[in-house]
């Protein structure tokens, strides 16, 4: 049944993600509505799958590769949905969806089988600490996709090639406002992941902070988007710094999320 | 019945002959109900715009049809027909409706997929009909006419891009800033060109206006014109980081906006985008300026070259309009055929029938000593004669499927057995309209 659910939304999310990609090519109102609706299904999909997981496994199941980035992709396509709702341009989709899709199927490169709960992680503190880094790292995910949008349109403009992928992309200022929104969304998210991993660590390890690779990973992390925030409200960074640091952050993001995990090891490193 | 078209347009006829037999939009009463006064004339709609004057008109004499409409432009108007009669086009048939079609789908415009036109034949034909010199047909093919060209415009991207430089500004300008109407236009110096990007640019909706000239008089003539703000030359540089977008074309032979001065302009935006527009020749801004982050500068001509890709665009788009055109005409001359085989149907038997009886009649009176049911036999006898001989062009009438040509065989039937032109009917077939 659980592999039924995965599976599922693996097949529904590769077929919104055709549909946005196709929405790319030839956008017709018809197919981003398309697109929306089989994006809404793979989501409900999704999360009747994590539901279902997390009634088996009796914990919040973000405890190893597999559960934390099939979380973190559903995180991603929820956060989209609000975001397309809210401004209406289905090609952000054709960005995002690809990506959602990608983490989704990067998960379903790792073990499914529900392995018995590590003792440390048995805490209340496991759904608060990690859904709020995962939620996080999801606004940051289209922050990146959206600051990658915003790059191509300002080179088109720069350039004055003007062609059909121009004429189908949003007005940079509308690009420049979401990638900012997603950061205001994602970089409180983190201060608490941190904060609660703090607390949670103290009360697990006997230590708040034991400069763990995974701790200073996420500190360099919050300290980028920190920089980045800061820097728009005092100086005006927006535009295209912004949005290269934007996608640098998301970087960091997936080298503090994968590859601490699988390259660096530590008290984090759960595979 | 045939649809006939004759008029002039800005193809054929220069805007002094075009002025001339233009119809006043107010005054459409008395030509429309002359022309349907016209012999042989049945239905009359007039268009008439600035571009073209046009008479559809339902006839069964096509010629004749024709010659009487062209008599008429000339007659109304007090001009001589020899003269006019060089500017005039007519069609008939498919031919008019194609370019009915066409017309309405914006395919024969002075600028190809503006949108006017629609709408001006739209009012054209709500005279029409108000002083009902429209009928069924006419009816019918203009409503076509409009669906045509709705699908035209939702089916092809014939009318989606600037052809102006003016709007290719203001559309470039969404493109950068999404909404414009909190943002700021700033003039630099006076011209046409600046000013209808300017009027654009207000028409579209935007927070505010200010002009700024060399001479601050003509500056302030300019902001009440615009309702804007006038600034002083000289405070140009403190008060171009409120503006968004920035219009410049004065006539300083040397650039009056460097890299580094726009630089520190940004910077004092907080990194708020700009979108320079350089309608000057000689330029008045640096070229360079372009790479200041988060600066847009385009010259004329960059939007000179904006509005030709969008023309080439639109050729392309014509075409697969043209394409719609010719699938519609096929469906609407179905139709219209099909309107005339019931009246022909019946206006056949009925000629046969009155022969029929003409004949039994003249038989019976010439015959003594009758049997019986002699006259019964009779009636029997030629009915079925009749009935026989009528049924396979009767069966090939009805066929409806494509390719049958029921307009010709209409047209020959009521030519051989001289038929009157009976009542036109409801439509036979239903045509998805």
């Amino acid at each position: 049944m659980n592999a039924l659910l995965f599976n599922s939304t693996l097949v529904v999310y590769a077929a919104a993600t055709a549909i946005y990609l196709m929405y790319m090519v030839k956008p017709k109102e018809t197919l981003g509505k398309a697109g929306q609706w089989v994006t809404l299904a793979g989501f409900l999909v999704h999360c009747g799958f994590t539901l279902h997981r997390y009634l088996a496994a009796g914990h919040t199941p973000i405890t190893n590769l597999h559960e934390s980035l099939s979380f973190f992709s559903l995180a991603v396509v929820g956060i989209f949905i609000l975001f397309e709702r809210r401004y209406k341009v289905f090609i952000l989709g054709s960005f995002v969806m690809p990506l959602a899709l990608l983490i989704l199927a990067i998960s379903a490169s790792f073990s499914s089988v529900i392995p018995p709960l590590n003792p440390a992680l048995k805490s209340k503190w496991l759904a608060v600490h990690t859904g709020m880094a995962f939620l996080g790292y999801a606004a940051f995910a289209i922050s990146f996709g959206v600051s990658i949008m915003y790059l191509i349109q300002s080179h088109f403009l720069k350039k004055r090639k003007l062609g059909p992928m121009f004429q189908k992309l949003p007005p940079l200022d509308m690009l420049d406002d979401i990638s900012y929104r997603c950061l205001t969304f994602g970089f409180p998210l983190l201060t608490f992941a941190i904060i609660s991993g703090a607390i949670w660590a103290e009360t697990a390890w006997g230590t708040y902070w034991s400069w763990d690779p995974k701790e200073t990973w996420s500190l360099i992390t919050w300290f980028i988007y920190a920089a980045l925030l800061h820097g728009r409200l005092t100086t005006g960074w927006r535009g295209r710094k912004a949005a290269m640091l934007s996608i640098f952050g998301f970087a960091v993001v997936l080298f503090t999320f994968l590859g601490v995990n699988l390259l660096l090891g530590g008290l984090h490193s759960y595979k | 019945m045939n649809i006939i078209v004759v008029g002039l347009s800005h193809k054929t006829a220069a805007v002094e002959i075009r002025e001339k037999v233009a119809f006043a939009p107010t005054q459409m009463e008395k030509p429309l109900n002359a022309v349907v006064a016209l012999p042989d004339i049945t239905e009359a709609v007039i268009v008439s715009t600035c571009n073209r004057v046009e008479i559809y008109a339902t006839t069964r004499d096509v010629a004749g049809g024709m010659a009487r409409l062209k008599r008429f432009l000339a007659d109304y108007h007090g001009l001589e027909l020899e003269t006019l009669e060089k500017h005039l086009y007519s069609y008939h048939g498919e031919d008019a409706t194609r370019h009915v079609f066409r017309v309405a789908s914006s395919l024969d415009s002075m600028v190809v997929g503006e949108p006017q036109i629609l709408g001006q034949i739209k009012t054209s034909y709500g005279y029409a009909a108000e002083y009902k010199s429209s009928g069924i047909i006419l009816n019918r093919f203009l409503h076509k006419a409009f669906s045509v060209a709705k699908r035209v415009r939702t089916e092809t991207k014939i009318a989606s891009s600037a052809v102006s430089v003016a709007f290719a500004a203001v559309e470039l300008a969404k493109k950068i800033f999404g909404e414009l109407s909190d943002k700021t236009v700033l003039l630099i110096g006076a011209g046409e060109m600046c000013e209808l990007a300017a009027k654009h640019f207000i028409n579209t909706g935007v927070r505010g206006v200010m002009v700024t000239n060399r001479t601050f008089e003509r500056a302030e003539k300019l902001a009440q014109e615009f309702d804007a703000k006038p600034i002083k030359f000289e405070d140009l540089l403190d008060q171009l980081p409120k503006a968004d977008i920035i219009l410049s074309s004065t006539g300083a032979p040397h650039f009056i906006l460097h890299e580094k001065e726009v630089a520190e302009v940004i910077r004092r935006r907080r990194m708020k985008p700009m979108f320079f527009i350089d309608i000057a020749v000689p330029r008045d801004i640096d070229p360079k300026v372009n790479d200041v982050e988060n600066v847009y500068l385009y010259t004329v001509d960059d939007l000179n070259g904006v509005v030709a890709t969008n023309l080439e665009q639109r050729k392309i788009e014509a075409a697969k309009a043209e394409a719609i055109v010719e699938q519609e005409i096929g469906q609407f001359f179905k139709w219209l055929s099909s309107l005339e085989v019931t009246p022909t149907i019946v206006a056949l038997r009925t000629r046969f029938d009155e022969i029929r009886k003409a004949e039994v009649a003249k038989t019976l009176a010439g015959w003594k000593n009758l049997p019986p049911d002699a006259e019964k036999r009779l009636e029997a006898l030629t009915n079925a004669y009749m009935n026989k001989l009528l049924h396979q062009p009767t069966s090939v009438l009805k066929k409806t499927d494509q390719g049958n040509r029921n307009d010709l065989y209409v047209d020959a039937l009521r030519n051989l057995f001289d038929l009157e032109a009976g009542e036109q009917q409801a439509n036979l077939i239903d045509l998805e309209d």
